[in-house]
């Protein structure tokens, strides 16, 4: 990360826990050497189940917030619902969360990069919304 | 009935009759489920309502509004599908309109759930005529300024509109013409309540 400021947290929102789990060691491991951006897994249900679940999106979100604010990626449906409604409902996020508009994994290695690099919160979401961009053929 | 007025009483006893109504019919919701969805709709209801019961008994609000809003934080939180953040958003938003006051009115309540239907469709960019359970909602809150009743039979037949619709919006959309000919399961949840609130409402 250069200079001293804080990093901006992401949270991987999947219906599947190994998914948001694998996703973000990918990123993480993407992001290359030195320190990296926090960034937390939240799939699934509490019990291990496929679903949402705002104990753990809220969960992982406080724990990687470090005031610079946290970008929260989902993969669809009820992922996007729920954040969405947390967004609205405000006192289960910590400030300065917000829901990213990008595609999952690509949006995640995207976010989880430009936030090790030392970027703001608006640029990461810019850096992650940008991954929709890429066309595979 | 008109001048009726609902105290948070009558609310706990609507939300917990929804209860009910969500535990009889389970398996019915899970079956419709099945056919264009996940197959987990009657179970994730089911543990959202309980949920709701759970908290309305240990913490009682001491107006309809905050009734309303207690039961939406609760269905957000615990039911885990996208139908958790859609009936959490329309109850907290439609007991947020309501306010403090410790007494409403079947008008207040209309205008009410209005503004709850209308942060349905917002969130989950749907509208009428999508197969959702805006097709249940919508003519339901609109019935509502007639009587109790009305609203209830309302939702019903809207939930019995969406047999032949096309699903437009959530996982059933995958499916596209194959989703014709099934009822939807989020409509038919949102006539069980208000099939509980007329009942209630006697």
């Amino acid at each position: 990360m250069t200079g001293g400021a804080a990093p901006v947290g992401i949270v991987l929102v999947s219906h599947s826990g190994p998914v948001a789990e694998a996703v973000a060691a990918m990123a993480a491991g993407l992001a290359g050497g030195g320190a990296t951006a926090p960034v937390a897994a939240a799939g699934g249900t509490p019990d291990g189940g496929l679903g949402t679940s705002t104990e753990l999106i809220g969960a992982a979100a406080r724990e990687v917030d470090r005031g610079a604010g946290v970008a929260i990626l989902v993969d669809l449906g009820s992922a996007v619902l729920t954040v969405k409604a947390m967004v609205a409902e405000g006192d289960e996020l910590p400030e300065g969360a917000r829901l990213v508009d990008a595609p999952f994994v690509e949006g995640a290695v995207a976010a989880v990069v430009t936030a090790s690099a030392g970027a703001d919160l608006d640029a990461v979401t810019a850096a992650a919304g940008e991954a929709y961009g890429y066309r595979k053929e | 009935m008109s001048d009726t007025v609902l105290d948070a009483a009558f609310f706990v006893r609507w939300m917990t009759a929804a209860a009910a109504s969500v535990e009889r019919e389970a398996g019915r919701l899970t079956e419709l489920d099945s056919a264009i969805g996940d197959a987990d709709h009657g179970n994730n209801m089911q543990r959202g309502f309980v949920a709701v019961v759970k908290v309305l008994e240990a913490d009682r609000p001491e107006a309809p509004g905050g009734v309303l809003v207690a039961a939406g934080r609760q269905l957000i939180s615990s039911v885990g599908g996208a139908s958790g953040p859609l009936y959490g958003s329309l109850l907290r938003r439609s007991g947020k309109a309501l306010g403090e006051a410790a007494q409403v009115t079947r008008e207040e309540l209309r205008a009410g759930l209005q503004a709850g239907v209308d942060a349905v469709a917002q969130l989950g960019g749907a509208a009428p005529g999508d197969k959702t359970m805006l097709d249940a909602l919508v003519p339901a809150v609109a019935a509502l300024g007639t009587s109790f009743e009305e609203a209830a039979t309302a939702a019903e037949e809207g939930a019995l509109a969406t047999v032949p619709m096309l699903a437009r919006k959530g996982r059933a959309s995958y499916l596209g013409e194959r989703s014709i000919g099934h009822q939807d399961p989020g409509a038919t949840s949102s006539a069980l309540l208000f099939a509980a609130l007329a009942e209630v409402a006697k």
